[in-house]
């Protein structure tokens, strides 16, 4: 179980270091005429590069984030395992309905 | 740091005394030449304080029996000379940290050796007695893997300077782990893969911080870090194929 979670946070990982590299990139290039709702929508809507490009992202996120936040929680407090666990599975499910719900709303 | 030269100086030793709620005693001993930690310790025992308890037994840095915290950092007090490691003319010695005090300068061991049995430790052959020895290209990867990290003698100097052990006692630790590290090279050992699967159980080397004060500390020098980092290699492409 440790292995295999240490095997995919490792692998995750590897999958956001271009994607968050590239979502910062399109930030500086996006707010450079200044930043509207309407000029976010004008590029995102019908996008499919986007929809897949966030949509991954969101995906790799929920898996990666409770990863790492389970290990920090084993390491720094005293709580059950099961207890990480559940809040840990929580955590993904919430980084995937509120990163998907974003998504959604802008493609 | 301060060269000693002149025998007839005085040093201030300042050794732990007691259990977790000692105190530290000051002790003055002579300055002699090529003094070790452990000559000072020893003299101090003989001389002052015939209650001191400390270990030791091979005095030349074989047994590795002798580890204690010196200003702060642990090591093997036969090789470590005073002038070394002197700070401001004084030189604090502490049990090994990390381990269950027993009493000034010993600590208890036991915890350290279990955590060799965690990580799969125990040699188990691939053959009976009455087989020929296996041969193994000394040449071989997993050859030249394992005898990189062979020499550890279980001091424990390592396992006192991880901070991760400091703060997760559940940690295996690192001189646990690069053991791990040379049975899963080994193709002689027949369980390979109960091994790595406990060397990257819980508290196993997904653990490991990478803050390398194990490599740093280890007095023959070997890599501890890097056993560690090979595990965590070897959870992505399984154990290295027999030769």
């Amino acid at each position: 179980m440790e292995r295999r979670l240490f095997v995919v946070q490792r692998l995750t990982a590897m999958i956001l270091a271009p994607l968050v590299i590239i979502h910062l990139g399109l930030i500086l290039v996006a707010v450079r005429d200044g930043l509207t709702a309407a000029e976010i929508l004008a590029r995102t809507q019908g996008s499919v590069f986007w929809a897949i490009f966030y949509g991954l992202f969101v995906l790799v996120v929920a898996i990666h984030a409770p990863i790492g936040v389970r290990k920090v929680l084993k390491e720094w407090t005293e709580l059950e395992d099961s207890t990480i666990n559940s809040f840990c599975w929580m955590l993904a499910l919430l980084l995937l309905v509120l990163g998907f719900r974003a998504v959604a709303a802008v493609v | 740091m301060k060269a000693i030269q002149n025998s007839e100086q005085l040093l201030s030793v300042r050794i732990w005394r007691g259990k977790k709620d000692g105190r530290f005693v000051t002790y003055q001993v002579p300055v002699r030449d090529n003094q070790t930690v452990l000559d000072v310790v020893t003299e101090v025992q003989r001389l002052h304080e015939p209650g001191l308890s400390y270990r030791f037994a091979c005095r030349v840095g074989v047994c590795g029996s002798c580890a204690m915290m010196v200003n702060g950092k642990p090591r093997w007090t036969c090789r470590t000379h005073v002038n070394k490691v002197i700070d401001e003319d004084v030189l604090t010695i502490e049990p090994l940290r990390n381990l269950p005090h027993i009493k000034d300068l010993v600590c208890d061991m036991a915890p350290f050796i279990d955590t060799w049995q965690k990580a799969g430790a125990p040699f188990s052959s691939t053959q009976t007695r009455s087989q020929p020895p296996a041969k193994v290209d000394p040449e071989s990867p997993t050859r030249r893997a394992a005898d990189a990290s062979l020499q550890c003698i279980n001091c424990g100097v390592c396992y006192s300077a991880c901070d991760v052990v400091n703060w997760n006692r559940d940690y295996l630790g690192p001189a646990a782990l690069n053991r791990a590290w040379t049975l899963v090279n080994d193709v002689r050992h027949s369980k390979r893969q109960q091994t790595f699967d406990m060397a990257f159980s819980e508290g196993g080397c997904g653990s490991c911080h990478s803050h390398g004060n194990c490599t740093r500390h280890c007095p023959i020098e070997l890599s501890p870090s890097e056993s560690i980092a090979g595990l965590k290699r070897l959870a992505f492409t399984g154990l290295p194929k027999e030769l």
